[in-house]
């Protein structure tokens, strides 16, 4: 009887050492994890905090009223980014012009119509591709579609290569933010006898407004600072211009040639535009988070 | 086909006997089959749903009776691969038949779903979304329709005071409850509830049924119910569905009494399912 008990109890404290073991090789296994992770999210935000400590304070400097009030100047000269500001502004605002409403209806076809078709998921892939092509090869694209048959750089050009880049973005964004969109609540407005297209346009859109809006945003904050396809495109000026069949100067392009022309004046322009841009692109991006966010609130 | 056919007649003989009154399909079944991509998923389905009356449809899960419901009002035609054969007649005529429009056919059937789904909307506009689909009314007269709606979701009370806020800051007995006004909104004559209170707490499941019982007075109400004390309380017609055929089907106080089937004894008892 004693030596069951004691054998019993034996067993016990075994199991109990050998589950002490595994808890112990599992905590180790954690620790080393966590420091990993850790470490890479730090190198990660290390580098992100010394950019922008640099952006920031190199731009910082030649940040002045000018900047706002006078044109991009010739070497060894004053001046400011007043062409270049309005043209990104100008050239962005095209972009998403163009790349918003097409953006949404294809998502919306991918999402609402060719759910579960062999078509629909062959757009979808291609679209995932364009997603990441390299943004010169778009530059290139509209340079060989638009710029060679026309004869000249121009303003529409560079709005139509930002276009190209902003599309997916939104086809992407529009497409997974109705498919969040419950099909219960579908089912719902479809069984009051609405069609489809109105249950799309009335219900599904207000549902998934934030989420779009979001892509669109983000879609924005991508094409403003981007420079290889506006350089065969859009082109650059040194003038003001707001003319669409003209060339146009933009932010990121000044940034380019004028952070590698051997002027301190120019060099300082470059570090303004810069900041510019990556403090417009942090906004956007601020904005992005606050509208989802705020969503998520107001559905909980 | 044409004998379950005949077995389905005295039953419904039996019926008008116990109720002591003819009741008058509003919706029958008739040889009604149901395939999603080649899969059978109903068999020969005959059934009469009773004019103003609260028919129940129970069984196990997988049985077929929420895919029964939805071939009522036709909403499983929007996904691919599904096809019902057979007659599904809404008085006299067959509602299958693809010339019969899906904008008609839903004005008479509603549906209200398992889970509540407020549309993103003002809970006024919710009520208001459905009706101007199918009617140019002004605001007063609008106003008055809601409130009718409301009140016979028996949620007016409750929310008259906040008719402009958004539908979803309401809780999911009472979103549920606005999913049947806005059903009852339209005017239908068949209202389809599929499982209606399995996302909701006894409080407001208890709402509901009482809500069922005071509609039935105006419209025609099929239940899909997993919870058999449910269709005992709310139903005047019980169907019994087993793996995708219809068992038994009776006046719902002689199927929980006395069912004739061995099977449908079994599940009523908990027996199984």
């Amino acid at each position: 009887m004693n030596a069951q008990i004691g054998m019993a109890s034996a067993a016990v404290a075994k199991r109990s050492t050998v589950a002490q073991g595994l808890y112990r090789r599992r905590s180790a296994v954690n620790i080393i994890a966590l420091v990993f992770s850790g470490l890479a999210t730090l190198i990660g935000l290390f580098f992100l905090a010394w950019i922008l400590w640099t952006t920031l304070s190199k731009g910082i400097s030649a940040l002045n009223i000018n900047l706002f009030t006078k044109m991009t100047p010739p070497p060894g000269e004053q001046g400011g980014l007043l062409n270049a500001i309005v043209g990104t502004v100008c050239l962005s605002f095209m972009g998403i012009a163009i790349a918003t409403p097409i953006g949404i209806a294809a998502g919306t076809y991918l999402a609402e119509y060719a759910k579960l078709k062999p078509f629909g998921e062959a757009i979808r892939f291609v679209n995932d591709i364009l997603l990441s092509a390299p943004s010169i090869v778009l530059g290139m694209f509209v340079y060989t579609l638009i710029v060679l048959p026309t004869g000249k750089y121009s303003a529409l050009a560079g709005g139509i290569a930002l276009a190209l880049i902003a599309l997916p973005v939104i086809v992407r964004t529009s497409d997974e933010m109705l498919r969040l969109v419950p099909g219960a609540m579908r089912e719902a407005a479809l069984s009051l006898g609405v069609p489809q297209w109105k249950v799309t346009l009335q219900v599904l859109y207000r549902s998934a407004l934030p989420g779009i809006i979001t892509g669109v945003l983000l879609a924005l904050a991508r094409i403003t600072g981007e420079t290889a396809p506006l350089l065969f495109t859009a082109f650059g000026n040194l003038y003001w211009s707001i003319n669409p069949t003209k060339p146009i100067a933009s932010l990121p392009v000044v940034v380019y040639q004028y952070a590698q022309a051997p002027d301190e004046g120019w060099n300082a322009l470059a570090w303004a535009g810069a900041l510019l841009i990556t403090l417009f692109v942090l906004l956007l991006s601020i904005l992005a988070r606050g509208i989802l966010l705020r969503n998520k609130v107001s559905n909980e | 086909m044409n004998d379950s056919r005949l077995a389905v007649v005295p039953t419904a003989a039996k019926q008008e006997s116990a109720v002591g009154a003819a009741v008058a399909p509003k919706m029958s079944a008739r040889g009604l089959s149901f395939s999603y991509n080649g899969n059978e998923a109903l068999r020969g389905i005959n059934l009469d749903i009773a004019e103003r009356r609260v028919t129940a449809l129970i069984g196990p899960s997988g049985c077929g009776k929420s895919t029964l419901l939805r071939i009522f009002n036709r909403i499983y035609s929007i996904y691919p691969g599904l096809e019902a054969r057979g007659e599904v007649l809404l008085d006299g005529e067959n509602i299958l038949d693809p010339r019969y429009s899906l904008n008609r056919l839903r004005s008479k059937v509603g549906m209200v779903f398992q889970k509540p789904v407020p549309f993103p909307m003002s809970i006024h506009d919710n009520i208001a979304y459905g009706i101007r689909h199918y009617e140019k009314l002004s605001r007063a007269e609008m106003d008055v329709r809601v409130e009718q709606a409301l009140r016979q979701g028996a949620l007016w009370d409750e929310v008259k005071d906040k008719l402009k806020r958004s539908a979803l800051g309401l809780s999911g007995g009472q979103q549920q409850r606005l999913c049947i006004a806005r059903a009852v909104a339209l005017k239908p004559e068949v209202i389809l509830l599929d499982e209606p209170t399995s996302a909701l707490d006894p409080i407001a499941t208890g709402k509901i049924e009482q809500l069922v019982a005071d509609l039935k007075s105006e419209f025609t109400i099929a239940i899909v119910t997993h919870n058999m004390q449910q269709a005992a309380r709310v139903s005047d017609f019980t169907a019994f569905m087993y793996l995708g055929e219809l068992v038994e089907f009776g006046v719902t106080q002689t199927m929980f009494t006395n069912p004739s089937k061995k099977q449908t004894e079994d599940y009523i008892t908990g027996r199984f399912g």
